[in-house]
């Protein structure tokens, strides 16, 4: 057995994953414990941007060079979950100078690479810039792909040991003699490799050490340690475009605001955001207003969304926090900063750390920070390595275009592939023949598919992030039956319909959001395929009531108690009419 | 110089074909001015009259259903006859390759999901694969497309209860193609029987389906088989299985759904109905209440049409025959009043199968099919709407999409017909 200090680590976002992989790979013994799928909570609901410091590099300096620093960091260990895109921070007639020369200056303080662009050269970078804007600071801010960090994450520490247990909601801490000592965990769903337990079942886990990831639910756990740790979450809406309307980060050059960054991603762009705290990290308003105005408001940068189709909109939680008495009433006041919160110093209670706001950009710098601290706890002397060794699919990110050669990937389909999967791309695409799309929207086949159902068992939504497939325009019509299709033979076929019908509500509610003009034609499309061409929401198989197969046409000319003409073969004029009412028309030629 | 006709029909779907060949019965001189492709290519290819209303259902006698239709339903304005008369014109336009018109029975057929649904009307292709048929069934799906899971699919008929045994077996074509190949591909393969290792695509084909069969009295393919001489090769295969082979109608694209729209095409032609395609109809003049021309943008040159009457069979939400921006919902032709829910989020239903409004959106048609204005007052005394731009319909949740096309375009047509040549 392994001997190495055990630590449990609660939540399987970002800083979760980030933590579990750095601690693994100081050689402790990790599980890491998530009740939805990785991403479920707010990792998975955000824009991902990834961050040059710029935007805070004004009213939180502290936050911006952190920034940078792990911008680069991404850079380097994340190659294939980040794309480059630059952006801009872009100044309009009515905005202030004062703040723009603040912004320039902020920046540099911070280590940003800050240049100003004329309205010209701004224009010339993104060309749909609204007419009138008045100038542009370029900074070097980027897309991430939340899902692929946190996936690649969950892999790096499951290679170096790991346990990690998605579907499995904590719904205790143990305390033992005033220490925490583990947590009990309830398993939910699923028969996949990353869940070991059974739905239902309720399970003990101790440790030596257990880490509170888990945002803005730490909360509760809290609760259940019987600690206060009194998160401020915050909602923010995301309007997803279907294409990508500028291939830069654009920002709006002002002290504040809602809706005033556009991140573009993957073939899609993000709009973003609001900041408005709520009481629930789970239930909160989701409004049409909010998707309003971010369309409105960013139409001032970006002239042309007003009139772009959207494809759906989210809403994800910010885990803000700050100390006590600090009393800061507006949430878009409240630092990005992040906080370890360790409560044998703060509640004389042993045995536990939570760890609260922060923000992607920053992951892999709070779980160093943590693993640091629990490391000293447990006093075990390991350097952190996190900063150094790509994660996996970035080793070597380099020869992604040898192997767009190497496979002849021309196509669209072949190199989207490749940059989803980085290093990863030789071992999975070679590992099915034929390799038939699934996804047509987003280019994804088969063989990324199957390789996704390795790690998400019948979850088809942790296939959809890590894989992208039901995420293009279409949402889901024309590919979630495919998708449920992949998971047979494995699976039988009640639990291929059940995973379809996860999926396809899960599809449905965002795009929702989006139902107006070209989308709603969409929706429409796809409600026929599913309820008209595939019968799916009148299912004999689903049905409480046997069906009465003999009452029905088998084809012959004599079947039918209604059939009122006896005309073999083929098809007869007039469908057994009663009433002649007919005007001209001759019985046709039978 | 306008184009001048009896009757302008707008539209190239099922409604648009149907009112053109109805209003071309009472011997007016019909144009049909189609635009885009329609969305036949998305459609199952099924002629479906109604399978559910309210939580009735499955009809095995669509007729028995119409009561429990909500009163704004268009069948109630078209009634029974209209239906009848719907199904006449299709099955004189189609001919043998369509069965079921020899009974009011529902047949139920299966979906490439696996589910059975009621239909009215179903292709001679598809004839031998009736779930309400006997006989054991093979279901052969291929590893290459996606779309059709054959032991999926034959898992799920079972859970259905179907009388009669079913497997499900995945091959490997025996031709391979790029991985983004589309269905077109592999008929086409099958079409012209293409030499491929071993011989011929449907002797390879049919050999491997021989290894795999047992006992079974039938056999059933994604709809694939052939497209220019599908006959040929349904014949080919089943002679060399020796058991009827039929097909189970897919998603988009849909080859069911795409023969189905030249069939119709070739009964406008035979019928002498003009046809002007590739282009929209944007904007119309009118006086008086009549609509005296319509204007077809043809690469931004605006031509006029002029015509008596007109039939407004444009399709719904999917078909673009209605629009919607953030706020509102419009019928984009001629402006005809659709009412809906002031809030868009009243136009859906957060549960995806869910009673949703968009479903039932379109024009409110008078007692002659006529849109009407906010206040019921017939919006232009010569315009008639036919199929899904007609609103009352949940077409989807009813399984009526083809019924209430053919319905409305019979009576839309024949009525603006008659009137054009009084």
């Amino acid at each position: 057995m392994n001997k190495s200090p055990s630590v449990l680590v609660i939540g399987g976002g970002s800083t979760g994953t980030g933590i579990a992989r750095d601690l693994a790979m100081r050689g402790l013994d990790v599980t890491l414990v998530e009740k939805g799928n990785l991403t479920h909570g707010t990792t998975g609901r955000m824009h991902g941007l990834l961050h040059s410091g710029g935007r805070y590099a004004v009213s939180d300096q502290a936050s911006a060079k952190e920034c940078i620093v792990e911008n680069r960091v991404l850079r380097r260990i994340a190659g294939h979950c980040v794309e480059m895109t630059g952006g801009l921070f872009v100044q309009r007639p009515e905005d202030s100078d004062e703040y723009f020369q603040k912004k320039l200056e902020g920046c540099r303080e911070c280590g940003i690479p800050a240049e100003v662009l004329s309205p010209e050269e701004a224009r010339e970078m993104e060309p749909y810039l609204a007419k009138d804007i008045k100038r542009a600071i370029k900074v070097p801010d980027g897309a991430v792909d939340p899902f692929r960090l946190c996936v690649a994450n969950a892999a790096s520490a499951v290679e170096h040991g790991a346990r990690v247990e998605t579907h499995s909601e904590v719904t205790d801490v143990l305390v033992e003699d005033g220490e925490v000592v583990g947590v009990e965990v309830t398993h939910q769903t699923g028969t996949g490799p990353y869940v070991h337990g059974n739905p239902g079942e309720v399970e003990e886990i101790y440790a030596d050490y257990v880490v509170n990831a888990t945002g803005a639910w730490a909360g509760q756990i809290g609760d259940f340690a019987g600690v206060d740790v009194e998160v401020r979450p915050s909602k923010g809406v995301m309007t997803i475009m279907n294409t990508r309307q500028v291939d830069t980060v654009v920002n709006r050059c002002r002290p504040k605001g809602d809706a005033d960054i556009i991140v573009p991603h993957e073939t899609t762009c993000i709009l973003g955001t609001t900041d408005e705290e709520v009481e629930d990290p789970e239930d909160y308003p989701e409004e049409g207003w909010e998707v309003d105005l971010m369309i409105e408001t960013l139409s001032e940068l970006v002239p042309m969304l007003e009139d772009a189709r959207t494809i759906r909109s989210f809403w994800g939680v910010r885990p803000l926090y700050e100390p006590p008495g600090t009393g800061t009433e507006d949430p878009t006041d409240i630092t990005r900063e992040f906080f370890l919160l360790d409560h044998a110093d703060r509640d004389d209670l042993p045995g536990m750390t939570s760890i609260v706001g922060g923000k992607l950009t920053t992951y892999r710098m709070m779980a160093e920070k943590i693993s640091d601290h629990v490391c000293e706890k447990l006093d075990v002397e390991a350097e952190c390595r996190t900063a150094d060794v790509p994660l996996p699919g970035s080793e070597d990110f380099s020869v992604l275009r040898d192997y767009m050669d190497d496979f002849g990937l021309r196509s669209p389909i072949g190199r989207r592939s490749v940059q989803r999967l980085g290093s990863r791309a030789d071992d999975v695409l070679n590992s099915i023949d034929p390799n038939p799309v699934v996804c047509e929207c987003e280019a994804v086949t088969r063989a990324e598919i199957q390789d996704a159902l390795d790690t998400a068992g019948t979850d088809l939504n942790s296939v959809r992030i890590q894989t992208r497939a039901s995420m293009g325009n279409c949402q889901g019509a024309i590919c979630c039956h495919r998708m449920a299709n992949e998971l047979a033979p494995e699976y039988d076929e009640a639990i291929v319909r059940s995973s379809l019908d996860d999926l396809y509500q899960e599809r449905w509610k965002g795009e929702r959001h989006a139902m107006w003009g070209e989308q709603l034609s969409q929706a429409a499309l796809k409600h026929m395929l599913h309820a008209t061409t595939m019968n799916r929401d009148e299912d004999p198989a689903t049905a409480e009531t046997d069906l009465d197969f003999a009452a029905f046409d088998d084809g012959s000319p004599s079947d039918g108690g209604n059939t009122s003409d006896s005309t073999s073969g083929g098809a007869v004029a007039d469908g057994g009419r009663v009433a002649a009412d007919d005007e001209g028309g001759a019985n046709g030629d039978n | 110089m306008a184009i001048t006709d009896d009757v302008l029909v707008i539209g190239g779907g099922i409604a648009a074909c149907t009112a053109a060949l109805s209003a071309a019965e009472t011997g007016a001189r019909v144009r049909l001015l189609a635009h885009k492709k329609s969305t036949l290519r998305q459609a199952s290819g099924l002629v479906d009259v109604l399978g559910y209303a309210g939580d009735e259902g499955p009809f095995s006698d669509p007729y028995a259903g119409l009561d429990a239709l909500p009163e704004d339903h268009p069948y109630h304005i078209v009634g029974e006859d209209g239906i009848r008369d719907g199904l006449r014109l299709f099955d004189e336009a189609v001919g043998d390759a369509y069965q079921g018109g020899h009974t009011d029975t529902n047949a139920l057929v299966m979906t490439h999901g696996g589910a059975v649904k009621p239909t009215a009307r179903y292709p001679e292709s598809v004839a031998p694969g009736l779930a309400s048929s006997s006989g054991d069934m093979l279901l052969v799906g291929f590893e290459n497309l996606t779309d059709f899971d054959a032991p999926v699919a034959a898992d799920h008929l079972t859970a259905a209860g179907v009388p009669f045994s079913v497997r499900g077996v995945t091959l490997e074509f025996p031709k391979s193609f790029r991985s983004d190949a589309k269905v077109t591909r592999f008929a086409k393969a099958l079409d012209r029987d293409e030499s491929v290792d071993g011989g011929t695509a449907r002797s390879v084909l049919a050999d491997a389906i021989d290894a795999e069969l047992d006992g079974e009295t039938r056999v059933g393919f994604p709809a694939m088989l052939g497209d220019d001489h599908d006959d040929e090769v349904r014949d080919e295969l089943a002679d060399r299985l020796g058991v009827p082979v039929f097909e189970v109608p897919t998603g988009p694209p849909s080859l069911l759904g795409l023969k189905l729209e030249d069939m119709l095409f070739d009964a406008l032609d035979e019928a002498g109905v003009r046809i002007s395609a590739g282009n929209p109809a944007v904007d119309f003049e009118a006086e008086d209440g009549r609509i005296e021309t319509v204007i077809v943008d043809q690469k931004s040159r605006r031509t006029p049409y002029e015509a008596d009457q007109i039939v407004l069979a444009t399709g719904g939400l999917v078909g673009k025959g209605i629009d919607s921006d953030r706020e509102h919902i419009t019928e984009p032709v001629f402006g005809c009043h659709i009412p809906h829910p002031e809030d868009r989020y009243e136009w859906s239903e957060p549960e995806a199968f869910g009673s949703h409004a968009f479903a039932r959106f379109g024009v409110v048609p008078d007692d002659e099919l006529r849109p009407t204005d906010e206040d019921g007052a017939v919006q232009f005394e010569n315009l008639r709407a036919a199929g899904g731009v007609v609103g009352g319909a949940d077409i989807a949740r009813e399984k009526s999409a083809s019924g209430v096309s053919l319905s409305t375009g019979a009576v839309a047509g024949r009525l603006a017909g008659e009137e054009a040549t009084q």
